[in-house]
């Protein structure tokens, strides 16, 4: 079976946050321990909705060192293909669920002098369990936390409670953005950036630092992206001589394990490279949407990442 | 020419690269003897307003040119020991957005990343580029002791006096590579020395 370890779970707490935000709590089946983790980390959490089993991944926001239980925060998208609503809607205290081990793609790079947060809106999961991780070390960190709104600002009077000199906040409706121009200016040396948000917050973090001449080595960020929904098509898996239907609403890797095949996977989100897979043949257009591949892998439409990109033409044929 | 084509080898022998002007908000190059000839080849008036040079000449004459390129700071040294307390304390004071270029022979380049590693700089971060010598610095595994500019394989130990064989197993902590006694089975059966690429 591919994926990281399972760990059978209960729902032990459901808290909202906000309008948007609920967190929840999972202690083990078993009533042992979990394993540990390092911030950053992320679980996939498996959700069986009927005939159909989603599985997102969530960063873990608890104690890494707490192994009682995994603390997650979900963001509800409307948009999205259900996963995050089944979670608002449909989990109950009490529920048994399936969580993966945990993975980290996310980590604290612990050669750096000073740790430089940046965090928009759901973003500061990850950076939860990585300020208890750094707090426990003597860790020298700051955090630069930006949300919508007061109202949509998840765990800021928390961060600005215990941590009051660390943390800065800006909401974009009273018109505060991060001033990242003198943020990065005169950074001391050995500082490492960690960037956690939406697509253009990380962009812009990125490029802005390149251009100041940061090395690529000391910028860490993290985008899981949640496949997105898309037209239905047809995939013929070669080694396992097999044909399948890939519905609207369902990811390419989600069809092929309906279909029984074994496909490897981790982050299911175009993040970490491990659903790589080999186009043997491809009349149409693959609609690229990871992180993983390079462009010129893209282009020549030789590999495709089945977590998030889809395929739009007459015929794909995968090496799987 | 102060160009060398070091042949492959394992995995652990560092591999130079070739100096580029790299976006960034100040610039510190560390150079020796010929490697002023790199600096030389990417240094441009807009490049040099925001750069620091440390240069140590080893008997070669290149300090009046590299001076003449108007860098913001240039210090001249007698010697590597001579110039790192100054590669301490700028690299302590700088800042992210500092690129870091060294060039010369291997002891200086391995010794310079040391230290700007040790200041927080990500290895494969910090640019360089082999020129002139291809002496050595190398640790003899057996006292500890470094002798620099190591030319013949096998020499011996300026520490302990013992016959090593020059290998390419690197450390980048020590800055060296290593040295292993040659003739520990047999003593006295030392081949004859010649140069380390010959
Ligand atoms: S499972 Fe991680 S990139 Fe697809």
């Amino acid at each position: 079976m591919s994926g990281a370890e399972k760990i059978a779970v209960r729902v032990t707490d459901i808290t909202p946050l906000n309008e948007l935000v609920t967190r929840f709590r999972f202690e083990p089946v078993n009533g042992g321990l979990l394993p540990t983790f390092s911030g950053g980390a992320h679980t996939v959490v498996e959700m069986r909705d009927g005939d159909i089993t989603r599985m997102n991944p969530y960063s873990l926001m608890s104690d890494p060192f707490d192994r009682s239980a995994y603390t997650i925060s979900v963001r509800r998208d409307d948009e999205g293909r259900g996963g995050s609503k089944f979670m608002h809607t449909r989990v109950k205290v009490g529920d048994e669920m399936i969580v993966s081990n945990p993975v980290n793609l996310f980590s604290l790079d612990l050669r750096a002098k000073k740790h430089l947060m940046i965090a928009g809106g759901i973003g500061i999961t990850p950076f939860l369990a990585q300020i208890k991780q750094l707090d426990r070390a003597h860790g020298n960190w700051e955090l630069h936390y930006a949300c919508r709104s007061e109202a949509l600002g998840s765990y800021v009077d928390y961060l600005t409670t215990t941590h009051p000199n660390d943390v800065s906040v800006y909401y974009d409706d009273q018109g505060q953005a991060i001033d990242l121009d003198s943020l990065l200016d005169g950074q001391p040396l050995g500082t490492h950036i960690y960037v956690c948000g939406p697509k253009g917050m990380i962009e812009w973090v990125r490029g802005k630092a390149a251009e100041m001449g940061w090395p690529r080595e000391a910028v860490h960020y993290e985008e899981f992206l949640a496949p997105q929904p898309g037209k239905p098509f047809e995939v013929k898996l070669a080694i396992s001589n097999k044909v399948i239907q890939v519905g609207e609403q369902e990811s390419l890797l989600e069809a092929i394990e309906r279909a029984g095949v074994d496909a490897p996977y981790l982050c299911r989100g175009g993040a970490c490279g491990q659903c790589e897979t080999n186009v043997v043949q491809a009349e149409g257009e693959i609609l690229h949407r990871d992180h993983w591949l390079e462009d010129d892998e893209k282009a020549s439409d030789t590999k495709i990442m089945p977590c998030v990109s889809r395929f739009e033409g007459k015929t794909l044929v995968l090496d799987r | 020419m102060s160009k060398f084509e070091f042949p492959p080898s394992i995995k652990s022998r560092p591999v130079w690269g070739t100096l580029e002007a790299r976006a960034g908000k100040h610039h510190l190059m560390i150079a020796d003897a010929e490697g002023a000839e790199a600096i030389l080849g990417i240094a441009t008036p807009e490049l040099m307003a925001n750069t620091h040079i440390i240069y140590i000449p080893a008997g070669t004459d290149y300090a009046a040119r590299l001076s003449a390129l108007k860098p913001a700071q240039f210090y001249e040294g007698p010697s590597y020991a001579a110039a790192v307390t100054r590669i301490q304390r700028v690299l302590q004071d700088a800042h992210m957005g500092l690129q870091v270029y060294l060039t010369g022979t291997e002891g200086l380049m391995g010794q310079a990343m040391h230290e700007a590693m040790q200041a927080g700089i990500p290895h494969t971060a910090i640019q360089t580029e082999h020129r002139g010598s291809v002496a050595r610095r190398m640790q003899c595994v057996h006292c500890k002791g470094i002798t620099e500019n190591v030319e013949t394989d096998p020499f011996v130990c300026s520490h302990c006096g013992l016959n090593l064989f020059v290998r390419d197993h690197y450390s980048r902590r020590l800055a060296a590579y290593q040295g292993v006694c040659i003739d520990a089975e047999d003593p006295g059966n030392v081949p004859e020395p010649k140069g380390i690429y010959e």
